[in-house]
């Protein structure tokens, strides 16, 4: 009689990672073909197929407080090829918000949301740009919340409704 | 006339406003009228912003989405981010009723309501299916003869499961318009290969994301394009800024200004000045 072994890869979370999340990724069989097709894989240690795994797992903390996280380009290939249809960018967009939330992001990242926070925009203004504008015939300032004090208005009351403003912190 | 609010997000505007330009004048030469989405903000950004907190995405998404419903006209944007943006939230606010009354809280705070009626389209996508291939040939004034790169970038066709455009895999919308202006466009190996700057990566991992670029650029190289051809301002951004420190020298246009150069517009007009690789034509 040979000896039978039985992989179970039925896991039930822990309770930390959020629900939302462990049922978008149960689906997932660990075929590989995510990691197969992604681009960031090719050139960095991202495996997409292994933070589907740990997410599956609950492995909360190992996910929020890794480079590779961020390491995603958020391309689609793997959600367009995913033979189980997990949404696995949601699923990285969601384990990025848990991460922010609990203090893991990056002064570059800090820096594009104080843009938006600053301008309304996530890129700063620069005089030479607004000069050319001029030149071309449009207006200097683009007319966007750039423009128009009211509207800027408008957009803090919803960033500081929505805790943004605590990402960029002090 | 096909009418339209213009979403005009911030690279286009605020680092390349010939793409800003040229897209005016094509559009009034194809018949498109642009209503400028005044006040509008930041889309905001799908990799980063949304990445780091999708409530403030939503609202400030929501907020721009009912900006143009109040003109009663749909969005056109230039830039896959963008694009990328305003349609994936306007589709979660249809699709869940719960979600949207839940941004209206937040909307409430400004006076604002969103009913969830806008519509979200890319310039590329309003050309192929609006104006169509035919009425571009017999618009353009002054037919080109280069060979080119076609760079798709990944949130113009991606998720193709909502956006529904053309095969993400093989697709060729963009090829054909490029086509349409006499420039040929030329094949290449891994043509759907991420630019490298989406989700954050060029901010946070600026060595990664040049890696994507490179690859991108020896296949294009390798082909034979003169030019690389996008439809998106951060993909433009990304392969303009990276190629001064590499071996390679692509001038990089947006489909705008490919469009208005067939259309007789100057380089003075297009803005190649603010182009990091220099264009010569």
């Amino acid at each position: 009689m040979g000896t039978w072994i039985v992989l179970i890869t039925m896991v039930t979370p822990k309770a930390e990672i959020s629900k939302e999340i462990a049922d978008a990724a149960k689906m997932c069989f660990q075929c590989g073909t995510c990691t197969a097709g992604c681009p960031s894989g090719r050139r960095t240690s991202y495996r997409t197929r292994k933070i589907i795994r740990m997410a599956q797992l609950g492995l909360k903390e190992e996910i929020l407080s890794s480079d590779e996280l961020w390491e995603c380009s958020t391309c689609y290939t793997c959600v367009e090829r995913c033979p189980r249809e997990v949404p696995i960018v949601d699923i990285i967009i969601d384990l990025r918000n848990m991460a922010v939330a609990e203090g893991h992001i990056r002064e570059q990242h800090k820096g594009t949301a104080s843009n938006l926070m600053k301008y309304g925009h996530t890129v700063k203004v620069l005089d030479l740009i607004t000069e050319l504008r001029e030149n071309l015939g449009l207006d200097p300032t683009p007319p966007t919340v750039l423009a128009n004090e009211k509207a800027k208005a408008d957009l803090d009351k919803i960033l500081i409704a929505t805790g943004f403003d605590k990402i960029v912190g002090e | 006339m096909a009418k339209y609010a213009f979403f005009l997000g911030c690279i286009a505007p605020l680092r390349y406003p010939g793409i800003e330009k040229s897209t005016r004048e094509v559009c009034a030469a194809l018949g498109i009228e642009l209503v400028d989405l005044q006040d509008a903000s930041c889309c905001p950004a799908p990799g980063v912003i949304r990445a780091f907190n999708k409530k403030t995405w939503l609202a400030a998404a929501a907020r721009n989405l009912a900006l143009a419903e109040q003109q009663g006209l749909p969005i056109v944007t230039i830039c896959n981010g963008c694009y990328g943006s305003l349609f994936d939230a306007a589709h979660e606010l249809e699709a869940d009723p719960e979600l949207l009354a839940e941004v209206n809280k937040i909307l409430a705070e400004i006076g604002m309501q969103y009913k969830g009626t806008t519509k979200v389209h890319h310039f590329a996508e309003v050309l192929y299916n609006e104006v169509g291939v035919e009425k571009i040939k017999n618009t353009i004034t002054k037919p080109l003869d280069y060979q080119v790169a076609a760079f798709y970038g990944c949130h113009f066709l991606k998720p193709s499961e909502i956006k529904n455009l053309d095969d993400p895999e093989n697709p060729h919308i963009l090829d054909d318009l490029i086509e349409a202006t006499g420039a040929k466009s030329m094949p290449r190996k891994q043509k759907m290969l991420c630019c490298g700057a989406g989700g954050g990566l060029k901010a946070a991992f600026g060595d990664v994301a040049k890696k994507f670029t490179e690859t991108n650029l020896e296949n294009m190289k390798e082909s034979g394009a003169q030019f690389i051809i996008d439809v998106c301002p951060f993909c433009h951004l990304q392969f303009d800024g990276i190629q001064k420190d590499t071996e390679y020298n692509i001038p990089v246009l947006h489909l705008s200004q490919l469009l208005g150069l067939a259309l007789g517009m100057d380089e003075k007009q297009l803005a190649f000045s603010t182009h990091v690789t220099p264009v010569k034509l």
